[in-house]
């Protein structure tokens, strides 16, 4: 007899689907992080003498910094002298210069997870530029978008062809002075994604980063830095996946968006992270500093996340309205299921008149999961006439998990309104037997229940990205039937 | 159709089904009539399967199965459909998706082809024309923010979609003004089939003015004291439940 409350107890989830390795000969810098091993990562990538400075600054002050513990997760110490700083798939000769001299195995190793490089066989809606491990292994459709004149490369890339871009806007968002997770990744970051939009432009086809975490006992640190200037749209998507290890790794990323003049980004990600095995063991620790900065007049950003994956997942994209009638928007789904652990949330900074917010946050616990909701909506004085309305629904499933809440107002005019609603529920039992009653099973009942509680951030994700997102929860929440 | 014999159950230790006798030919309607406290809902939890009550004694035979070890979703694809007296909400679930979800689960159990969204779509706007509902209807949330007539049509609305063999309605007339109250009726009327069979609780008379049953039940402290025509039901309303109280203490 299948009853909702053993059902919901049995919660167990399936096993990863991406927790495979692949066995590549790869060019490690060997555990520890010092000067010597900053100035090796830069010497690694030819990188000018700026970029250097700017590394061993932000090393420096990392050094003076503290580990921050009040976020509301637990994990034991993080030994960074542990961590190899970077790693690298061995290049044949100088490097691919084309997909073609790209590593079979690595091709293989993106098809597995559903992401082809090859351009032929890739959906031609969307650009991908693969990291795997420290590096861009290949970005696609570079050719196309060029004749836009929209840049879309891996960092590295960036930082040799178009120095004066990243000199001028690199730490502007996220200074490397921010926090300890964001000051450690400016002194190691190793790739990530570049992308420039010129003014006016509307980028036709949706960009996406494929994250994949291989090597053992590494850290991934990468970088984003997106500039829409003046007039233009694009429209990012994020997806992440790592092999199953028992041991815990660190990835601690930066993303930085800039948004000039009436231009737009939308960024979406679905994070899917290896989250440790049913008894909490192994998994990502998901640090990531993510803020965009609506910096022109009638500007718009807007974050939506879908975060399945991840032992523990600590991040809270964020807009920075700074001019005037700006934009900012943060969707979000968080689920925990057995031993995972996530705080997220946003901060909107309302500083420009006129601007408005809009957060979404819909928490889902199962099994032994702690889902924390942490925002901030700060209305600064010079911020007049400004709006922000904030939902924060907790969805509970089972007994031993929980959701927590941590909204956090600040309004320093009289002319803002804030409006903040919260909700917190159960799975009904009444809820699944309606469902039985009708001839679902209990999974699909669940199913059902919680993607019609995502729907709202659902609908927010670009089309191919949605249906991945419901396949993915409903992933996560297979196996729970007793 | 539908045997019941000597059901004994109860909830957290409390008896309340105390020996009840059933049976429902198809294309028959029975009303199970009785104050509240006498078992009518528990009666009805127990055929659909919901959890939290112990069956002590009896069984339950459905076309000739024990219905008491299938799963709730197993009797559902088997034709067993309960009108619920408190039909839930589900936020954010598309009522057509959640239908059509439903007719095809039915459908692979029968070994038929599923349903694609146009052929549901098609059938569904037929269905509704029965029960007088409007077209955004679809597009709403199941239950979400619907009125208690709503619901209730709801309910037979999915009813007239999924055909099943036994239908139990629990108490669909409460809460219900009687023009819902006729609506509601007339669709249950329509779905009324040779090869199915109805059971239909209420407290009410009234519902039976609309709804003519083969047989009415009185269910009194659990247990089925007294069967009759609708003519009962006219006596039970005329009497009331104490007429039935006095007979019972009466030695037979």
């Amino acid at each position: 007899m299948s009853t909702a409350t053993e059902t919901i107890e049995g919660f167990v989830k399936q096993e990863y689907k991406y927790g495979f390795y692949t066995d590549v000969e790869s060019d490690s810098a060997p555990p520890g992080l010092n000067e010597d091993i900053i100035r090796l990562i830069s010497r690694k990538k030819d990188e000018p003498e700026f970029l250097l400075e700017w590394r061993l600054k932000a090393f420096r002050h990392w050094q003076t910094m503290a580990e921050p513990h009040w976020p509301k997760v637990k994990y034991p110490p993080i030994d960074f002298q542990k961590i190899s700083y970077y790693s690298a798939p061995k290049k044949r000769g100088d490097g691919p210069k084309s997909l073609d001299e790209v590593d079979p195995k690595l091709l293989e190793t993106y098809e597995k997870l559903g992401i082809p490089l090859r351009e032929r066989e890739r959906l031609a809606g969307v650009a991908v530029d693969a990291v795997f491990d420290s590096v861009s292994v290949g970005t696609t459709f570079k050719e196309t978008l060029a004749a836009k004149g929209i840049i879309f490369c891996s960092f590295s890339e960036a930082v040799r062809e178009h120095p004066e871009l990243v000199k001028k806007y690199l730490g502007t968002v996220v200074p490397y002075t921010d926090n300890f997770y964001a000051s450690l990744n400016s002194a190691v970051f190793t790739d990530g994604s570049f992308c420039y939009i010129p003014k006016g432009v509307r980028c036709p086809m949706e960009l996406s980063t494929y994250f994949r975490i291989n090597a053992a006992n590494t850290g991934q640190f990468e970088r984003t830095l997106i500039i829409a200037d003046e007039g233009s749209y694009v429209s990012y998507l994020e997806g992440c996946t790592a092999p199953m290890r028992d041991e815990n790794q660190l990835h601690a990323a930066v993303v930085e968006l800039i948004s000039l003049d009436r231009a737009e980004i939308k960024y979406s990600t679905v994070q899917n992270w290896y989250p440790g095995d049913a008894q909490g063991r192994g998994g990502i620790y998901n640090f990531v500093t993510k803020r965009g900065v609506c910096k022109g007049r009638n500007s718009k950003i807007s974050w939506t996340q879908v975060e399945t994956g991840s032992a523990i997942t600590w991040k809270y994209p964020s807009v920075i309205l700074q001019g005037d009638n700006s934009v900012g928007e943060f969707y979000s789904v968080a689920l925990t299921n057995n031993y995972q652990q996530a705080d997220t949330g946003t901060k909107m900074v309302h500083i420009g008149k006129n601007t408005r917010s809009t957060i979404v946050s819909k928490g889902i616990s199962a099994g032994r999961g702690q889902n924390s909701y942490r925002g901030l909506v700060k209305i600064q004085k010079s911020a007049e006439n400004s709006r922000n309305f904030s939902q924060c629904d907790s969805l509970l499933l089972g007994d031993k998990c929980g959701a927590h809440t941590f909204p956090y107002i600040e309004v320093k005019n009289t002319t803002s309104s804030v409006e903040h609603e919260a909700t917190t529920s159960k799975i009904g039992e009444d809820q699944i037997f309606y469902c039985n009653q009708r001839g679902l099973a209990t999974q699909d009942a669940v199913n059902l229940i919680v993607n019609g509680f995502c729907k709202e951030v659902f609908k927010e994700l670009p089309m191919e990205f949605a249906v991945e997102a419901q396949k993915l929860l409903g992933v996560s929440l297979e196996g729970s039937v007793g | 159709m539908l045997e019941i014999r000597n059901l004994h159950a109860g909830v957290e230790g409390r008896d309340i089904l105390k020996g009840v006798d059933l049976t429902i030919n198809a294309g028959e309607v029975h009303a199970v009539m009785g104050p509240n406290g006498s078992g009518k809902s528990t009666l009805a939890a127990i055929l659909a399967g919901r959890e939290g009550y112990d069956v002590r004694q009896g069984e339950v035979l459905y076309n000739g199965v024990d219905l008491l070890e299938m799963d709730p979703e197993e009797r559902a694809r088997e034709g067993v459909f309960l009108a619920f007296q408190y039909p839930v909400e589900i936020p954010g679930v598309n009522s057509t998706y959640f239908l059509k979800a439903a007719l095809n689960e039915i459908r692979k159990h029968k070994g038929l082809p599923e349903l694609d969204a146009m052929e549901f779509l098609s059938l569904v706007k037929e269905k509704m024309k029965i029960l007088e509902l409007r077209e955004d209807f679809l597009k709403r949330p199941v239950n979400a923010g619907f009125s208690g007539g709503e619901k209730k049509r709801n309910e037979i609305f999915q009813m007239a979609v999924l055909e099943p063999k036994l239908a139990i309605l629990d108490e669909t007339d409460s809460g219900l003004d009687i023009d819902a109250l006729k609506t509601v009726a007339e669709g249950v009327n329509r779905l009324k089939k040779p090869d199915n069979a109805q059971l239909v609780i209420t407290h009410y008379q009234r519902l039976l003015n609309y709804i003519v049953p083969d047989v009415v039940h009185v269910l009194f402290d659990g247990r089925i004291v007294r069967s009759g025509t609708k003519d009962l039901a006219l006596e039970l309303e005329e009497k009331g439940y104490d007429w039935i109280v006095k007979h019972e203490a009466l030695p037979a």
